[in-house]
């Protein structure tokens, strides 16, 4: 039943968010974005207590038994978007800094067994602020994850993993092994002959031995953001740590569970990111609206076309792609709510968002003109941050192609 | 709860419309616009899906409610199948439904029931004025009150079958106000020109009229003593016509892709090209964000909300987004997509009307 009402519940979550928004992200924007390797400590100060007590309560349910099953569909990714949207018009490289599980959690939560998760994300439900990572992209390998190179190898005589490599851009890298209790999982291959099939997801924890941040990035915009180099040296970890089954299966290359694993938490974090985006791109938005405003520009819904300005017509167009990617991304959300297949419409957001917040943002600065420039406002923060939306989580292109190959129902064989 | 889901009933109504377009809509339509005429018994398989009498309450003689939503899931599926049968099997609706949404109790009861039978009565609307600054809120068709109602001047266009009609709902301009008026075909002072020739649309007939102090009972006037709110309808056409471009879109978009797997050149099909792939990728996109538009606007509708900004936005994408995709079906389908042999000339000829349409379509 087509329904775009969104509960009470939310809304008024939402309007908590925006006063965290509004007082302490905002606050500090421009402080952060010129102190890059700064942490956001007012905002992950009043996150992390909050978190914790839901990780606390999430860690009782699944363990006790009643698991995350429940009757009829929830709204728990619906939520998080909304959330996600609100913070990032706050300020989107703060946002990143959210002291969570993200998506190292979520591969716990998809593939993990009960004691792994016990194990490994215990941590989130006490003390001081943790955070957990993931980490796939490596100097070699982009978008093609296929191309990874960093090994697993068994020791039988310990019973460890033995890790070699090197993994790069892993968003709160630094803050999950340097900077906290946390935890990274990353990518490597148990059997670099079996291409996909030989890849396995491990849990590193913060404190192994071997493991070190080599570099912490500067960016063009996110800099509130960690995003760091890991360098892993004969580190060595507990063979449970391995998320899944250490075993390669070779029938299928192609479509194997365990990569089809770390894919399916695509279909949830696309279009957490597609939200994001459309948070900045409000804020750009909004702010662009207000400006014009108090010149005496305002947009009048109800002017035909050759009425309008050119200025007015950029506003619309600018808010019409604001709303086609915000629905985009709510439709994607809301499937998984309704446990339905989404890899499609989260590809679609993905791609779509992407490249709409990154005009939105561009264009705001165009029409601020000689103030859009300028750092006493923000405009010109929103236009560099957002530009990260249409590369991280699977470029425009990658998202595209997940798009074409669905709709044209091509493998990789036929649509390279 | 927050969902994009159809539900069984409505997965129901737009499978049995795909059924009638496969089975009788897909023979006909490219005759149909080469000769300029819908089959009469095609137009009356679409009637009797019963869209509007399911939209009238029982004490009107239908057996419904009304809902946008609704009847922005049945526009897209009969202009998936063609745009000017969608648009013709929507006349009767382009009076129904503003005296549903607008009308007086005496007017309800007098037309609506005449909409719940196997053969609706003619009738049609006149919206559209040809003049470049054609503006529904500020129609130059003007109304003037008279001791014993109101006398219309101005000229319409785009009327659809008006040469046929009994009743016309025209709009007009009475201080600034627009207006409705429930005409009687054979009014003096009203006269139906030359049938219109149309880049698109073309198995649609369409005229312009004009009026010379054409005097209209009050009891006519739409609302009777209520100022008409214009806003409400024009928002109702705009998702009516928004659903009918996404239709369209869908169409071309399934056809090419259907169409690039099939064209083999340099040894293999066009669509394992990433210049092919991407465009039939952004196309998908760009309808489906254009479908959920115009189904936020339907339920905001629905629910009685003001929607005049999200039909704006709507109506403004939607416009660009119906010419974008029709044209790279063109694009797609190379050379054959300008021989009219094939589909996609006729969907970029009705795709460029969007931006010009207003007022053509109410479901």
């Amino acid at each position: 039943m087509i329904n775009f009402s969104v509960p009470e519940k939310i809304t008024n979550e939402l309007q908590m968010a925006k006063m965290v928004a509004e007082q302490v992200m905002r606050a500090k924007s421009r402080y952060y974005d010129e102190h890059e390797h700064e942490r956001p400590w007012e905002y992950i100060n009043i996150m992390w207590p909050v978190l914790r007590e839901q990780n606390r309560r999430q860690m009782e349910k699944s363990t006790n038994g009643k698991g995350p099953k429940r009757e009829g569909p929830g709204t728990a990714i619906l939520r998080l978007v909304m959330l996600v949207e609100t913070l990032s018009w706050g300020d989107a490289g703060q946002y990143l800094c959210t002291p969570d599980p993200a998506l190292g959690g979520a591969a716990i939560q998809a593939v993990g067994t009960t004691e792994q998760k016990v194990r490994f994300l215990s941590r989130f439900t006490e003390g001081d602020p943790k955070w957990g990572a993931m980490a796939m992209t490596e100097p070699g390998a982009g978008s093609d994850t296929s191309a990874i190179r960093m090994t697993a190898e068994l020791d039988v005589q310990t019973n460890e993993w033995i890790l070699n490599g090197e993994k790069i851009f892993c968003t709160n890298g630094s803050l999950a092994l340097d900077e906290s209790d946390g935890l990274v999982v990353i990518w490597a291959t148990v059997d670099s002959s079996a291409g996909r099939a030989g890849m396995k997801p491990f849990v590193v924890e913060a404190g192994t031995p071997g493991v070190t941040i080599s570099k912490k990035e500067e960016k063009l915009g996110i800099r509130a953001s960690d995003t760091a180099s890991i360098v892993f040296e004969d580190a060595r970890i507990p063979f449970d740590n391995i998320l899944g089954s250490p075993e390669v299966q070779r029938l299928d290359q192609a479509t194997t569970k365990g990569f089809k694993g770390a894919m399916k938490t695509f279909d949830t974090s696309r279009p957490v990111v597609a939200a994001s985006a459309m948070g900045v791109a409000r804020a750009a938005l909004e702010f662009t609206k207000d400006k014009l405003a108090e010149e005496g520009i305002t947009v009048d819904y109800t002017k035909p076309q050759h009425a309008l300005t050119a200025v007015e017509r950029d506003i619309l167009e600018m808010e019409a792609r604001y709303k086609a990617g915000w629905l985009l991304t709510l439709r994607a959300a809301s499937m998984t709510d309704h446990g339905r297949a989404n890899r499609l419409e989260a590809s679609m957001c993905k791609a779509y968002t992407g490249v709409a917040a990154t005009w939105i943002t561009q264009k705001a600065v165009e029409l601020l003109g000689p103030i859009g420039y300028t750092q006493d406002v923000l405009v010109e923060k929103w236009m560099r941050d957002a530009k990260i939306n249409d590369i991280f989580e699977g470029t425009q292109q990658i998202n595209l192609l997940i798009v074409a190959r669905s709709i044209l129902g091509y493998t990789r064989r036929e649509l390279k | 709860m927050f969902d994009l889901e159809l539900d069984e009933e409505q997965k129901m109504l737009v499978d049995s419309i795909d059924r009638y377009t496969a089975n009788m809509v897909n023979k006909a339509y490219r005759d149909a616009d080469e000769e300029g005429q819908l089959p009469e018994d095609l137009v009356k398989a679409g009637w009797d899906f019963g869209l509007l009498p399911s939209s009238i309450p029982e004490e009107y003689g239908g057996f419904g409610e009304y809902s946008a939503v609704t009847g922005a899931l049945a526009m897209e599926a009969f202009a998936y199948g063609d745009l000017a049968l969608s648009l013709s099997i929507a006349s009767p609706g382009l009076v129904a439904l503003p005296i549903m949404l607008a009308g007086s109790e005496d007017q309800k009861a007098k037309y609506l029931p005449s909409f719940c039978v196997e053969f609706p009565p003619h009738v049609t609307a006149a919206l559209t004025e040809p003049n470049v600054l054609f503006d529904p809120r500020e129609l130059t068709t003007t109304a003037q009150r008279c001791t014993d109602g109101y006398t219309l001047n101005g000229v319409k266009s785009y009327v659809p079958m008006a040469n046929s009609a009994d009743t016309i709902l025209i709009y007009a301009n009475e201080n600034g106000h627009t207006q409705g008026f429930l005409v009687p075909g054979d009014s003096p002072g009203l006269e139906v020109g030359e049938r219109e020739k149309l880049m698109g649309i073309r198995a649609l007939p369409t005229y312009s009229l004009s009026l010379v102090d054409c005097h209209v009972p009050i009891e006519n006037k739409l609302g009777r003593e209520e100022s008409l709110d214009f806003d409400l309808i024009l928002n109702h056409h705009r998702v009516a016509l928004g659903a009918a471009a996404v239709g369209l879109a869908k169409a071309g978009c399934v056809y090419a892709c259907d169409y690039a797997k099939n064209r083999v050149q340099f040894g293999e099909p066009i669509a394992h090209r990433q210049s092919i792939a991407f465009m039939l990728a952004e196309m998908a996109i760009d309808v489906d964000a254009a479908r959920l538009m115009v189904w936020e606007t339907a339920w905001k509708l629905d629910q009685g909300e003001d929607a005049n900004r999200e039909a704006t936005l709507m109506k403004y994408f939607v416009d660009q987004m119906v010419l974008r995709v029709a044209d790279r079906t063109v694009q797609a389908l190379g050379g054959y997509g300008y021989i009219r042999e094939f589909p996609a000339e006729l969907w970029l000829r009705n795709a460029r009307g969007f931006a010009t349409f207003d007022g053509l379509a109410i479901v």
